[in-house]
């Protein structure tokens, strides 16, 4: 088993948080883990990434090779463009929330973004800030994202679960069932597809 | 076994605590800053009373490193590759001197520039001073090269270089941790009374003592267990890979096996005898290196009349940029594969000033005031202001190394072209600023200083600056006339009075200083999280 994941968004969205709580489920199921992230000055208001890997074998590379990465994990659609040079093209995913972040002046038109991801083979494009903000939980299109992404992750989402518990545990109840909601309501939009 | 999710600068700092650490020095560097972080984050550290405060700059974390070995004790240093350029003097001259307890110096470089001006490639440095390096190709091998760098370090009484790049540094793996952790060192002072005192006539001595102790440090690199000569039947290519290299090397062979011998090199100086057993059996050499083609260079010779090297300077890799598995893949001339092409429409997004900072309320002045005198005359430095050179501010006009903001606008300044305006921040400040404006006061140069004062190093991740609540007292310390030291607040509603104050301290033919005082929010949003956490937890 290998699962190679690109996690992406903007600097302060969850993308990071989000790599954080599959890489902790993964170590629980005593899988081999490498996650490779941008730190400083990326972070201010620009592009962020991560490299997730998975495997039962021991990973050689923390980066994940062109055309390899199986699914393409972004809070926001012109992020997830960013990356299609990793995605395997005939069997990689992309999931990501529709809806743009613009701090740009030059972004371009939303409805050319999601035409461009509607492109490739395989995607769910959904308004993971809607089902979020409906739960109460603005914050939470990552862990929205994460529980769509979840059915193809290979990993049960009990363990994500888990993952949630131990990543948000010391910020009490309140927060750690908010985002496991979230995780739940996601993972609903891709059972439905 | 003890398995812990670590970055690679985390577990370098597990690695040093568990070896018996007795303090660490640097300044924050991406992507060097998580390593001494974390250990002030650490309870385990704290219980040993590890010392780990941020120094002002790269010079004095050395210095102060090397005065702990000093007395005997382990002691490290952390930076990133253009600190190492701060650290030269005490770097060199440590070579020499040699070392009492382990010291262990960490550079963590940036091939591609992440978040850096420059890919300079720190093995240089090691080598040119004579000393050993160690260069880790995971997270697993950093942790266990700590302990080894810290044994070799008292083995040969010299400073070890740990090297590492961008991809460790910022990536997590599970890392198992020793379960036998070895006490600190007792206060014990050096043997020789002359050790540390660099007078030509015992410098002289010492200097031989180093380059006597090569053979037996390439002794150790030919046996450590981090080099590996691994047999492979195609003799027609051998491949050296260098730290990370080796597991871009080894993602283009999971399926199969790679036909070639490999050299995995990891620990410096280069082992002679297992560059040479490749040479003499394969036909030609490609070198794979995560930074600068140090040993390229080195094998290919002056003259390149021997065998067929391939790498970085023949075209086959590219020369700058770090590496990653497809470039590898093509260097040894396989198929690899490829994923789509990034659509035309992707817009890139640079990092930017974040919404309310308030270096964006003193660009906002500094540039109406500005408008009145023809271009080119703000001379910045590193920090988060340096996006101040982007729109919609184009605010800056120069952004060379630490501190050269000052120095800079006063060559400017005493070239005839006046005014000439400083931007610097706090923690840059007291980095290297501070000698720069004493250069000013003594030749009464008419520069504008103004120096950011967010209380924080931001761009790093907010760390604690030295800096804060001392800006006014170095200033008039250093000689700059108290009237001539004035504080604003950059906020919206200040901004008339903040653009009057900066006329008038322009015009000013002089030394001035204008210390915009404002805290940053990231750190401010940060510190009431933290607060509010804590109230919970006490509730």
């Amino acid at each position: 088993m290998k699962i190679d994941i690109i996690l992406c968004g903007v600097g302060g969205m969850g993308a990071l948080s989000t790599a954080a709580i599959i890489s902790q489920a993964a170590l629980d199921m005593g899988l081999y883990m490498k996650q490779a992230e941008t730190h400083g000055m990326a972070q201010r208001g620009g592009d962020v990434q991560s490299h997730l890997r998975l495997s039962d074998k021991e990973i050689a590379s923390d980066l994940i090779p062109d055309g390899q990465c199986d699914i393409i994990l972004s809070v926001e659609p012109m992020e997830a463009l960013r990356y299609l040079p990793y995605l395997n093209k005939e069997e990689g995913w992309v999931i990501t929330n529709e809806n743009p972040f613009i701090n740009i002046p030059n972004y371009p038109e939303k409805e050319e973004v999601l035409a461009e991801v509607k492109k490739v083979k395989n995607s769910i494009v959904f308004n993971a800030d809607k089902i979020a903000l409906d739960l109460g939980n603005p914050k939470g299109t990552n862990m929205v994202v994460l529980g769509a992404a979840s059915k193809y992750l290979k990993i049960d989402i009990e363990k994500l679960e888990k993952a949630i518990n131990d990543t948000f545990g010391r910020k009490g109840e309140e927060v750690v069932m908010a985002n496991i909601n979230a995780l739940r309501a996601g993972r609903e939009v891709a059972d439905k597809i | 076994m003890e398995k812990l999710l670590l970055l690679g600068d985390e577990a370098i700092a597990q690695a040093a605590i568990d070896a018996g650490l007795s303090g660490i020095f640097g300044y924050p560097g991406t992507p060097s800053t998580e390593i001494i972080e974390y250990i002030q984050a650490s309870k385990e550290a704290k219980g040993k009373n590890i010392r780990s405060s941020w120094a002002s700059n790269e010079k004095t974390a050395m210095e102060a490193a090397l005065g702990m070995s000093y007395t005997g004790k382990r002691a490290m240093f952390t930076c990133k590759h253009v600190g190492m350029n701060v650290a030269a003097d005490p770097f060199m001259n440590s070579a020499i001197t040699g070392v009492n307890g382990g010291l262990v110096y960490i550079s963590a470089d940036d091939p591609s520039m992440h978040s850096s001006q420059d890919e300079q490639d720190s093995r240089y440095y090691a080598l040119w001073a004579k000393i050993p390096i160690l260069e880790p190709s995971n997270q697993q091998e950093a942790y266990d090269m700590i302990h080894e760098a810290f044994e070799l370090s008292e083995k040969f009484r010299l400073p070890v270089m740990l090297r590492i790049t961008t991809r460790l540094a910022h990536s997590r793996a599970g890392v198992v941790i020793r379960k036998d952790k070895r006490e600190q060192n007792q206060i014990a002072i050096p043997e020789n009374p002359k050790q540390f005192i660099l007078l030509p006539v015992n410098a002289r001595r010492q200097y031989k003592e180093l380059l006597a102790k090569q053979d037996g440090l390439e002794l150790e690199s030919k046996n450590s267990s981090f080099n590996k000569y691994i047999d492979g039947e195609n003799k027609s290519l051998g491949v050296i890979a260098c730290g990370l290299a080796y597991n871009y090397l080894m993602e283009n062979f999971t399926q199969t096996k790679c036909p070639y011998p490999i050299l995995k090199i990891a620990q410096y100086p280069i082992p002679t005898e297992m560059v040479n057993k490749m040479y003499q059996e394969c036909d030609s050499i490609l070198v794979l290196e995560e930074g600068q083609p140090l040993f390229e260079e080195k094998l290919k010779g002056f003259l390149n009349n021997g065998k067929k090297i391939m790498g970085r300077l023949d075209g086959t890799l590219t020369v700058d940029g770090e590496l990653n598995p497809a470039k590898v893949g093509k260097a040894l001339g396989l198929e690899v594969s490829e994923g789509f092409e990034v659509p035309s429409i992707v817009a890139p997004r640079p990092p930017k000033l974040c919404e309310g900072c308030p270096h964006a309320d003193t660009y906002k002045a500094l540039n109406e005031v500005m408008a009145d005198f023809s271009k080119g005359r703000v001379f910045a430095d590193i920090g988060c202001y340096t996006l101040g050179a982007l729109p919609p501010y184009n605010a800056i006009n120069t952004t060379v190394d630490m501190g050269a903001s000052i120095t800079m606008a006063k060559g400017a300044s005493e070239a005839g072209f006046q005014p000439a305006v400083a931007v610097i921040g706090d923690s840059t400040f007291t980095h290297s600023g501070m000698t720069g404006l004493l250069d000013c006061v003594v030749d009464n140069t008419p520069v504008t200083i103004i120096i950011l004062d967010n209380s924080i190093t931001a761009m790093t991740g907010s760390q604690k600056s030295n800096a804060t609540g001392r800006i006014e007292s170095i200033c008039e310390g250093i000689g700059v006339a108290k009237e001539h030291i004035r504080v604003i607040t950059p906020l919206k509603k200040f901004h008339q009075e903040n653009v009057n104050v900066l006329k008038e301290e322009i015009a000013y033919q002089g030394v001035s200083v204008v210390i915009p005082r404002r805290e940053c929010l990231v750190w401010l949003n940060k510190k009431r999280k933290e607060e509010k956490q804590k109230q919970k937890q006490q509730e």
